[in-house]
């Protein structure tokens, strides 16, 4: 041999190789698992992406109407012309709103005043209360500014006094997502949430699971260095993770209609080092646990929970106190969901989302160096 | 009596676990101390961007009266609209407010003027909800300039109705409030649905499945004997729940507690049986865990937990009639903050003895005693 050095490298890529090859064999004979993993992300991706809307419609409403006369029929009308409301229930009584409120049938009560028109017509005054559950605050303002501004353009249109002194009108103009879609918010959050969850899921019982058959022995005493164990347990989790990424962009794009309004390449680019980082997060937790159970029990119902609510998915990061926001910048999918909204829907280029590319690029380096310091290539 | 001896079985199983009876008692303190604090939707310190090309009298008072209005937060006085974009751009402004050149001239000759409102939508609620503040206070500033204008005895005519939002159960629209039911829920369904998931389908890989077969109990106690102990873990957890939304929110329910422990019982028992049935099925762990996280992923954002089922499109909303989650959330949330009484649940509670029925019989059935 010339050079021992080479040599020496390519006998260990041919070992890594083979430890990879094992690692397939290994995920692929185990059928059902792996058409889970595949249809999964699709389904939620669907579902949720759909599912979740924040743009309100078909709020339930009861009416007490006691004059029952032209304009509050008008009225009640007006209400429902958009698809914001529905009349649910006419009260007989204004007591009956609570009962109405606490079997959960309706989300707002219109009380009108007693003679409205009359009052309206000759003593030039009328109220109407709006009562909103407001045990569901969104719900309860969104709709209640719903009503007031229908309810107040139909009394233009009823005191015809034409013109309106003095009026300031303010235009409002949507930027970014200018018809409300909710998936656009959604589906980048949705892609984190999944990418994460379901590589960390896969990759930790990774290592538990040849701890837990015994078999764990046998890579121990293989001449392969610790580091590329970890790594070639990773490569074929890398490769199904790289499939949904490619399903999942598919999906959003061409069915859920979200843009790909920046660089579809750096897209890919932090896509990629996202997997890497969700992976070795799963072989973090692979390496520190003993058994299967307590690997899931970390990746699958610790992290759901903080993933769903902390990472900016569902709930903007900037309404979090400070030190809820200190925990979310340590959750991976807070950085990506920010770098993907930038690609996606902003359509920003690269040098937006440096910070979080090298976030993630940190995040990697470090956890593959926690779990090869935590990896005992002794047996208990 | 042999049910005794195989509930001892159970018991001594699960609290011989090094993992999971402190994550059981961990978990929800986690969970109630902090989730809540990040699920939050109040709309509040929105940062605004100024653009005033006006720079008037009246221009300055409208900018003014945003800012001292409590919601929003002025980030930035842009002198262009290119440099406001860009400030969106870099997250630094949530809402662009654009005063035009000629505001004040065209108020006071025209009688009409026009500003404009831009906010970044691409989270929908904050968008939707910012754009209605910030307009709500530009017509507040009209009304107030409108009285200033026109002498007194015309505008009596103007304001005919008077329309009145009254909050009912929430007053101060605290999100809070709503949250932290719905992730008492959220937590009670995450145990008991992913412990009994591994649960058979643990013995199986461990080997040890094979002495419980040949025990002379019959299938049903062998799945009555591993659900006694999950309703013990879902009491407790519901318990902690309960203390720490006192402590920490001073939440107590509005209702009866006796309801929502009569509610938790029926549907920790539809959970667990499903936990169970999808544990008879797997025949690795790792299976029996993708399953169980995507039923409860599914029926978690299925619920109407975070956005109202009725925003749901039509067969959204068929999916998520099959969430035990939605009627468990919708309980809870009636029960702690209306005080709705057992009698006006019946619908709900129909629905989860359905779903225990369900799943314990399926689990029941599916339970191989021979290969």
């Amino acid at each position: 041999m010339k050079n021992p050095q080479l040599h020496k490298a390519r006998a260990n890529w041919t070992f890594f190789m083979a430890f990879v090859r094992k690692e397939f064999h290994h995920i692929f004979r185990d059928r059902t698992s792996i058409l889970i993993l595949l249809v999964m992300p699709i389904l939620m991706l669907v579902l949720f992406g759909y599912a979740l809307n924040t743009e309100v419609k078909n709020s339930k409403i009861a009416v007490y109407d006691p004059s029952r006369d032209v304009v509050t029929r008008a009225m009640v009308e007006k209400l429902q012309i958009n698809n914001y409301f529905m009349l649910k229930k006419v009260l007989n009584n204004a007591s009956e709103a609570e009962k109405a409120f606490q079997s959960g049938e309706v989300s707002m009560v219109i009380v009108f005043s007693e003679n409205f028109y009359e009052n309206l017509l000759h003593g030039g005054y009328a109220q109407i209360q709006l009562l909103a559950d407001g045990s569901d605050p969104n719900t309860a303002s969104i709709i209640t500014t719903y009503a007031t501004t229908i309810l107040s353009s139909y009394q233009m249109e009823l005191m015809k006094t034409g013109k309106i002194p003095y009026l300031i009108t303010p235009e409002i103009k949507l930027l970014y997502n200018p018809s409300m879609v909710a998936a656009y918010n959604f589906v980048p959050g949705v892609m984190g949430m999944i990418l994460l969850l379901i590589c960390a899921m896969m990759t930790s019982v990774s290592i538990t699971r040849e701890k837990e058959r015994g078999t764990m022995e046998v890579l121990l005493v293989s001449p392969m260095k610790p580091l590329y164990v970890i790594l070639s347990k990773a490569v074929p989790y890398f490769f199904l993770s790289l499939v949904n990424l490619a399903t999942i962009l598919i999906i959003s794009y061409f069915i859920m209609h979200v843009p790909i309004a920046g660089s579809l390449f750096w897209l890919l680019v932090i896509s990629l080092v996202y997997i890497f980082v969700c992976l070795s997060l799963g072989l973090l937790i692979s390496t520190v646990v003993e058994t299967q159970m307590a690997a899931m029990i970390i990746s699958a119902m610790g992290l759901m929970m903080p993933v769903m609510l902390m990472s900016g998915m569902m709930f903007p990061i900037e309404n979090m106190p400070v030190y809820v926001r200190w925990i979310s910048e340590i959750i991976p999918a807070r950085w990506y969901i920010e770098a993907i909204r930038k690609l996606m829907i902003k359509g920003l280029g690269f040098s937006a989302i440096i910070q979080e590319l090298s976030v993630l690029v940190g995040m990697g380096i470090v956890l593959i160096a926690i779990s090869l310091r935590k990896f005992k290539i002794r047996l208990e | 009596m042999i049910l005794k001896y195989l509930v001892e079985k159970e018991f001594k199983q699960l609290l011989r676990n090094p993992i999971i009876p402190k994550f059981i008692f961990a978990f929800p303190f986690f969970a109630l101390l902090i989730l809540p604090m990040a699920a939050n939707f109040e709309v509040k310190d929105l940062n605004v961007c100024v653009v005033d090309n006006n720079r008037s009298t009246y221009s300055e008072r409208l900018v003014h009266q945003v800012t001292a209005s409590g919601y929003f937060r002025l980030s930035k006085v842009a002198g262009t609209y290119q440099e406001a974009l860009k400030s969106v751009d870099k997250d630094e402004s949530d809402i662009i407010l654009i005063v035009p050149p000629q505001f004040e001239q065209d108020l006071i000759r025209e009688q009409e003027a026009r500003v404009m409102i831009l906010p970044n939508a691409v989270n929908g609620i904050k968008g939707g909800l910012g754009s209605a503040y910030l307009a709500s206070i530009v017509s507040d500033f009209n009304r107030d300039i409108r009285a200033e204008l026109i002498p007194a005895g015309q505008t009596a005519k103007l304001s005919g109705i008077d329309v009145t939002r009254i909050f009912k159960f929430n007053p101060k629209l605290k999100y809070k409030f709503f949250m932290v039911p719905a992730i008492m829920v959220m937590l009670l369904s995450i145990i008991t649905g992913f412990l009994p998931a591994f649960n058979i389908v643990a013995e199986k890989e461990a080997g040890t499945i094979e002495q419980l077969n040949v025990t002379p109990a019959s299938k049903f106690y062998l799945i009555v004997a591993k659900l006694i102990p999950f309703w013990t873990i879902g009491f407790v957890v519901l318990n902690i729940c309960f203390g720490v939304a006192w402590l920490f929110y001073g939440m107590l329910p509005a209702g009866s507690v006796l309801t929502i422990y009569l509610f938790a019982v029926v549907f920790v028992l539809a959970f667990s049986g499903l936990g169970l049935v999808i544990s008879n099925y797997a025949n690795t762990i790792q299976q029996a865990v993708f399953l169980i996280f995507f039923c409860i992923i599914t029926f978690i954002f299925m619920s109407g937990m975070y956005t109202p089922v009725d925003n749901m499109p039509q067969w959204a909303q068929y999916i998520s009639d099959i969430s035990p989650l939605k009627y468990f959330i919708q309980v809870m949330r009636l029960v702690y903050l209306k005080g709705s009484a057992t009698a006006e649940l019946v619908q709900p509670m129909l629905a989860l003895l359905g779903f225990a029925l369900v799943f314990n019989s399926w689990a029941v059935l599916s339970y191989r005693k021979s290969n």
